[in-house]
């Protein structure tokens, strides 16, 4: 089995345990479920890092730096914009 | 064990941890810590990726670092809660663009790439990426109404679009050499501007009130535009993180659709809002029972059971704190007091929600639709504020153009208070029946002085 179908085989699956998961979050947390999925996203951190490493100036690094800048600002943005929304959520 | 396995094994641990993460956000008791070991699980890939990749210079990751990382936390802290979806709707497009630029790098380090699965792969992330980026910017302008909120329509649009897609994948395949003779990094180009621009024209056409939607589903594009990337350079922690956000925002797009009553086809091509044929000029000439502050307070105060029912108008008018109060003191006073909320009171997924908790309401008084819709006729009052079409009875009217639409079913409470600026309609356009009942009282105003003046009245019952 070549690595293209095996990460379409890993694609499908994580897409069925995302929407078993997903789907039991009550609507009361849907916005930061959004927020929070949407740093998730953000891993894409991973591969603006790979493209950065490798370059030695001009087009790429300037590509790299752009990629990892937004990729960050979605990672830190997301994941703490959630927490703060999350400590409102009290009980009295 | 060598280097590379123990690297792999950490992004199976990060793929793992966003998965338990996820799970946590199925209660508000244990959401945060979800969270929290999300943001770990995104910790381990990063320190991975480092470890294993060979870093000829630190210096601009370092910067792209810095960089996004000071924005990222200043938004975080700063942005206003009513703000929220701008918020989202820019982290769903800095995701995006980061995606593409590592499908655009990817492509230019290796231009004469021809066909086949590497080509194909980085044409599909730089797409996805692409339109996810420029149509997350105006889903921006048009939330933060930099730009107009009504639908932009023109003649032939979707034949338009249509054309546009046909030149996107034309042009992908001349990039991969599939017709020969044009050069690759010019064509690469052209298919980038093409898909920003599709991204655009996929957005304009969609009103101000479906925003819910295209924030949920633009959600869904940045995960899918992870995965793309992840398919690019080969990384499974990409690809199944990407597949979990892909999920989400699919499985909001539905239930944002479902709140409307519309399909998505309908959202993404409907040019919907103020459209509706609807003889606008009997609106608001039947007569109503009005009710002063004293009034409603009495109406609130001597009962066992209250509902309330807030709408977006009440975020507007930033009133949601002395709601709250009012909630504490009829607490207090032994009433029963629960609040009812649309799955699209607010602009996106759980907004009201949000809005509500950040003004220390409970979140345990908080109910959804379906926990609270089969209750109302044993309730005794309802306090409707700032909201319109999720109360209209007329989705019950097959006639109707918000026929088939989930509502609150309000007015089946004994008594009905709706708090409203006038008896101008909603996003629907269509006038509400729900204001002429026998049953109804309407408390017209500024909510925000409304709800202070209610304050004092409900303080002061005896």
């Amino acid at each position: 089995m070549g690595e293209l179908m095996i990460g379409l085989y890993v694609f499908v699956l994580a897409t069925l345990a995302g929407r078993e998961v997903i789907t039991k979050v009550p609507p009361t947390l849907h916005t930061p479920l959004m927020s929070g999925a949407n740093a998730i996203s953000g891993i894409a951190i991973v591969g603006a890092i790979v493209v950065a490493a490798r370059a030695e100036g001009g087009v790429q690094m300037a590509l790299g730096i752009a990629a990892i800048a937004m990729a960050t600002f979605n990672v830190i943005g997301g994941f703490m914009v959630t927490d703060r929304m999350l400590a409102m959520f009290r009980k009295r | 064990m060598t280097t590379e396995f123990m690297v792999e094994l950490a992004y199976l641990l990060s793929a793992y941890l966003f998965v338990v993460g996820l799970k946590r956000l199925q209660s508000p008791a244990t959401a945060r810590v979800g969270n929290a070991l999300a943001s770990l699980a995104m910790f381990i890939a990063i320190i991975a990726t480092i470890v294993d990749t060979e870093i000829l210079s630190w210096s601009g990751i370092l910067i792209g670092i810095a960089i996004g990382g000071v924005l990222g936390g200043l938004a975080a802290r700063m942005v206003e809660m009513t703000a929220m979806p701008q918020l989202v709707g820019i982290l769903n497009g800095s995701g995006g663009g980061a995606s593409a630029l590592v499908a655009v790098a990817e492509f230019l380090n290796s231009p004469g790439i021809g066909v086949g699965t590497p080509g194909v792969t980085i044409l599909l992330g730089t797409l996805i990426g692409g339109v996810t980026l420029s149509g997350s910017f105006i889903a921006f302008a048009k939330l933060q109404e930099i730009m107009t909120t009504d639908p932009i329509t023109f003649p032939g649009q979707n034949a338009f679009n249509a054309i546009l897609v046909v030149a996107i994948v034309s042009v992908g395949a001349m990039v991969l050499g599939v017709f020969g003779g044009q050069d690759p990094t010019t064509m690469f180009y052209i298919f980038g501007g093409l898909s920003l621009a599709l991204g655009i024209l996929l957005v304009i056409p969609i009103g101000g009130a479906d925003m819910p939607v295209v924030i949920s589903l633009l959600n869904s594009y940045s995960g899918l535009a992870a995965s793309a990337a992840g398919f690019v350079i080969g990384n499974m922690a990409l690809i199944i993180s990407g597949a979990l956000v892909g999920a989400s925002g699919l499985i909001l797009t539905q239930l944002m659709c479902k709140g409307m009553n519309r399909s998505l086809a309908n959202v993404a091509f409907g040019g919907f809002g103020g459209g509706a044929k609807v003889d606008r000029a009997l609106i608001g000439k039947r007569p109503v029972k009005r009710a002063d502050a004293e009034a409603v307070a009495a109406e609130l105060g001597y009962v066992n059971s209250v509902v309330v029912v807030p709408g977006y108008g009440l975020a507007v008018a930033q009133a949601q704190h002395e709601l709250r109060k009012i909630g504490d003191l009829l607490e207090a006073r032994g009433v029963d007091v629960k609040y009812a909320i649309h799955p699209v009171a607010g602009r996106m997924p759980g907004h009201m929600n949000v809005l509500l908790a950040e003004a220390d309401v409970s979140y345990d008084k908080l109910y959804d639709l379906e926990d609270v819709n089969d209750d109302f006729s044993n309730v005794d009052a309802v306090l409707v504020v700032g909201a319109n079409d999720v109360v209209n009875p007329a989705a019950r009217d097959p006639q109707s153009i918000i026929a088939g639409m989930p509502i609150l079913n309000v007015d089946k409470a004994r008594r009905v208070i709706v708090m409203k600026r006038s008896l101008s309609p909603g996003f629907a356009g269509i006038d509400n029946d729900l204001f002429y009942m026998d049953n109804t009282l309407m408390f017209f105003g500024d909510a925000k002085d409304q709800m202070a003046e209610l304050v004092r009245e409900v303080r002061d019952l005896a």
